[in-house]
């Protein structure tokens, strides 16, 4: 059922008909959208279903080719961020929009004075912002460098903007893809009080459990168009997933298998190296099973997930791969005894954004016979090889010579995987795979890398998802400051558990 | 005198002053294009067409100062077509930069030769005279070199104060640096990075402009070719060298000249034994050294060099 807006009552902001295009792509079409006062409204939508889009039409980032926007019953000139801001309307961007090298303060006040001003009034803008502070609970240290802050840190400060120039419409891009859960809860209690007082709020997610646990009314965008409209309260996980996606979405349930022999086996293993490091850590992954690693960021991970992929060497202890003890090691190794990597930053590390997918899939292997020919890349192998995983692995790419970058999320997260799977690794190493992705995509990952287990390969999953990790793996590691529990078999710990594990406690009697 | 005794003399400490204006300037040009996030390599041949529109104004029968204005009026033109090249249309910056020196170097070569097609020696014109600043030029050593020069060198100093002022204690400065670091958050905040990068290069550009007038109208009184001679391109090391600061930046630029002038020093006392080139040599070697040590820590404006393009995913 929709809720269609009284007559009486104005809604705050109404968008009509906007439709937007890029290039053949339709990425907004005839969309309608309002927000009454007080309101939190969720845009719900996969990855490339055109929320993102949206707002920054709305925000005057981007001009719509049709349809127009109104705040507060007037129309706001398209184009132009002053004339949203000058509308009440503050967005806290999916990325940040703040400047390193300056202070909280100074990125707050940063265009609010004018710029023919002889002396920036920072005794003024300090009142304000503490006043601000106080009343909405965001506590931020006015003078501290923006870079010396914590992301949950920098998300207070992007609203602080939006307040600080008296928004009453305040849009949250994905605010919670890069927050931790006790910060994703600060944050929701934040959005409480900002309805409390009157400010009304879009709320753009494609992660389910927080729509329903802060919208009034779900808007649901599919391939740039609304799907539905749903009352939060009236509506269901499942209903709002179907409309998304467009069809009913089942994740994958890993079933028990036989182990295998041990293809990787790390004994009182050490590392040096920046970050939490591992302290006399003992694992093994075996042909056939999931190895779940669960933790909150920080404790290791990202040192395990260095040492399997070859780019720190142990410095204490053993390791030993498909029966041999390893003494050289480095990134080349590892590939050459096949072991795959789904890096944990697909941005950063896994691909290179200003070259082509074509370029970014040999990445890996362009020294192989398969795709070298006297010391030459081959670039016609390169090509059919590439043809062949978008087609194998759905991945929705214009041509093999694409820049990678210009793939969304969920499509460049299935290209690296079908580079990590294609060549038939013995030992996979998944260090957060589902990242950022929504659910279709999500499910995706899950059923290949369940796949390529039952195929006989050794997975090794890396994930803060406690809920994938569980779902997923056969057996569970808990890692917590560098050191890791013995494994649990599925079923062993509770959720509880396993958290208070997480959490660091009682890792020394967890046996 | 030995090469220690060279230190505590005054005309020592007034060439060094001397050699630092130009570069003083042309460093807090660079520095306000780079801090809005748009290497300038167009700044030695800004240079350039600045010593030149300096000096012909003069020569044609303009007033000195005129002709300050002149030269920064030429930069600021360089400015615009660098910062339209670079800013709205996003080229990239390294070439347009290689691009306005030779048509900044060779468009001001062709003019003299159109202005002056006849002489074989350049003529001379008036430059700005000393001012001796009351009772401060009379304190020993420091007098003469830092009240005693022309009023160019004086402006070159006030110059660095207000350029410090404006980045760090003004909104304009604020959303210049903003632009620098992250663009994204000008525009989001209203404002047009465009706009604020366009300025910035063509103020930076004026100011580089006046840098190389200093030579014509200052330190000496005529113009040659190749009389920049690179210093363009040691301020953009300069720039580095100072962390992006103004204060750092000055203190560079006078250190730098200080060796230049203390290796000029050097060559007379040490009458030849010494081949000439190894003093000439000095300034750049010790910079590098320095550059080496002070830049290691320094933290660039990380939109330096990245064109900025609107709602770009």
């Amino acid at each position: 059922m929709s809720t269609a807006p009284s007559d009486s009552a104005q809604p705050v902001l109404r968008l009509s008909g906007i439709t937007k295009r890029f290039g053949a792509l339709v990425a907004n079409d005839a969309i309608d959208l309002t927000l009454e006062r007080g309101e939190v409204v969720a845009l719900l939508g996969e990855n490339g279903a055109g929320k993102t889009t949206l707002m920054n039409i709305l925000f005057g980032h981007y001009v719509a080719d049709e349809g127009s926007v109104t705040a507060f019953g007037q129309p706001i000139a398209p184009g132009d961020p002053r004339a949203a801001l000058d509308a009440g309307i503050g967005m806290v961007h999916q990325h940040f929009t703040l400047a390193d090298n300056m202070t909280v303060l100074e990125n707050i006040a940063l265009g609010t004075q004018s710029a023919w001003s002889w002396r920036f009034d920072r005794r003024g803008a300090r009142a304000r912002i503490a006043e601000l502070a106080r009343d909405f609970g965001l506590a931020v240290d006015p003078d501290k460098p923006v870079s010396a802050l914590a992301v949950g840190e920098r998300q207070r400060v992007e609203i602080l903007k939006a307040l600080y120039r008296e928004a009453r419409i305040l849009i949250l891009d994905e605010p919670t893809a890069v927050l931790t859960p006790g910060e994703t809860e600060a944050l929701f209690r934040t959005l409480k009080l900002l309805v409390a007082k009157g400010l009304s709020i879009i709320f753009i997610s494609h992660k389910l459990n927080e729509v329903m646990a802060v919208s009034d009314r779900v808007v649901v965008l599919r391939g740039g168009k609304v799907a539905g409209e749903r009352v939060t309260d009236e509506t269901t996980r499942q209903e709002l997933a179907a409309l998304m996606v467009g069809r009913e979405i089942v994740l994958p349930q890993a079933e028990p298998r036989a182990p295998g022999p041990v293809l990787l086996e790390l004994t009182g293993v050490s590392t040096n190296g920046e970050g939490t490091q591992l302290d006399d850590v003992s694992l093994e992954l075996r042909a056939g099973v999931i190895t779940g690693l669960a933790g909150v960021s920080g404790n290791g991970q990202g040192a395990i997930a260095d040492l399997l992929s070859g780019m720190i060497a142990p410095s204490g202890g053993t390791m030993v791969v498909a029966g041999e003890r390893i003494t050289e090691w480095s990134p080349r190794d590892a590939l050459a005894r096949g072991i795959a990597r789904i890096p944990e930053d697909r941005h950063a590390v896994g691909s290179i954004a200003d070259m082509s997918v074509m370029e970014n899939v040999i990445s890996e292997r362009y020294r192989d016979p398969q795709f070298s020919r006297r010391g030459l890349v081959d670039w016609h192998a390169a090509r059919a090889f590439a043809e062949k995983l978008v087609r194998d692995y759905e991945v929705k790419c214009p041509s093999p010579d694409a820049r990678i970058r210009l793939l969304s999320g969920g499509n460049m997260q299935k290209l690296i995987l079908g580079r990590a799977l294609d060549p038939q690794p013995v030992v996979i190493l998944a260090n957060q795979p589902t990242r950022g992705l929504d659910i279709g995509a999500v499910s995706y990952v899950h059923e290949r890398l369940i796949e390529a287990r039952d195929r006989g390969a050794a997975v090794l999953l890396i994930s803060e998802d406690l809920d994938e990790v569980l779902r997923l793996s056969d057996r569970v590691h808990v890692i917590s400051k560098g050191r890791l529990t013995p494994a649990f078999a599925r079923g062993e710990r509770s959720l509880a558990q396993l958290g208070e594990l997480m959490a660091g406690h009682g890792m020394e009697n967890a046996a | 005198m030995d090469a220690f005794e060279i230190l505590f003399t005054a005309s020592f400490w007034v060439a060094a002053i001397r050699i630092a204006s130009p570069l003083i300037f042309a460093t807090m040009g660079e520095l306000i294009c780079e801090r809005a996030g748009v290497l300038n390599l167009g700044i030695e041949g800004i240079m350039v067409a600045g010593a030149f529109a300096g000096w012909v104004t003069v020569y044609a029968g303009g007033d000195l100062w005129m002709g300050v204005a002149i030269a920064a009026l030429a930069g600021a033109m360089f400015g615009l077509l660098h910062g339209t090249l670079t800013v709205p249309l996003g080229l990239s910056q390294h070439v347009v930069g290689i691009g306005i020196t030779l048509l900044a170097t060779s468009l001001t070569y062709f003019t003299y030769r159109v202005v002056l097609p006849q002489v074989s020696s350049p003529p001379r014109i008036e430059p700005f005279r000393n001012w001796a600043v009351p009772y401060l030029s009379d304190i020993p050593i420091l007098g003469p070199a830092l009240f005693n020069q022309t009023p160019l060198t004086y402006l070159a100093f006030v110059t660095v104060a207000v350029v410090a002022w404006v980045l760090y204690r003004t909104p304009l400065g604020l959303a210049v640096r903003a632009a620098g670091e992250n663009p994204a958050a000008v525009e989001a905040q209203g404002m047009s990075v465009t706009a604020i990068r366009m300025g910035a290069v063509m103020v930076g550009s004026a100011l580089m402009a006046v840098g190389g007038a200093f030579l014509t109208m200052s330190a000496f009184n005529s113009f040659f070719f190749e009389m920049v001679n690179g210093r363009g391109w040691i301020c953009i090391a300069l720039v580095v060298f100072g962390s992006w600061r103004p204060g750092k930046a000055l203190l560079g630029a006078i250190l730098f000249a200080a060796f230049d002038a203390y290796q000029v020093r050097l060559q007379q006392i040490t009458g030849g034994v010494v081949p000439y080139q190894i003093f000439l040599m000095m300034p750049y070697v010790l910079s590098i050294l320095a550059l080496v040590v002070m830049a290691r820590r320094a933290t660039y404006p990380k939109a330096l060099m990245i064109p900025y393009q609107k709602g770009e995913r």
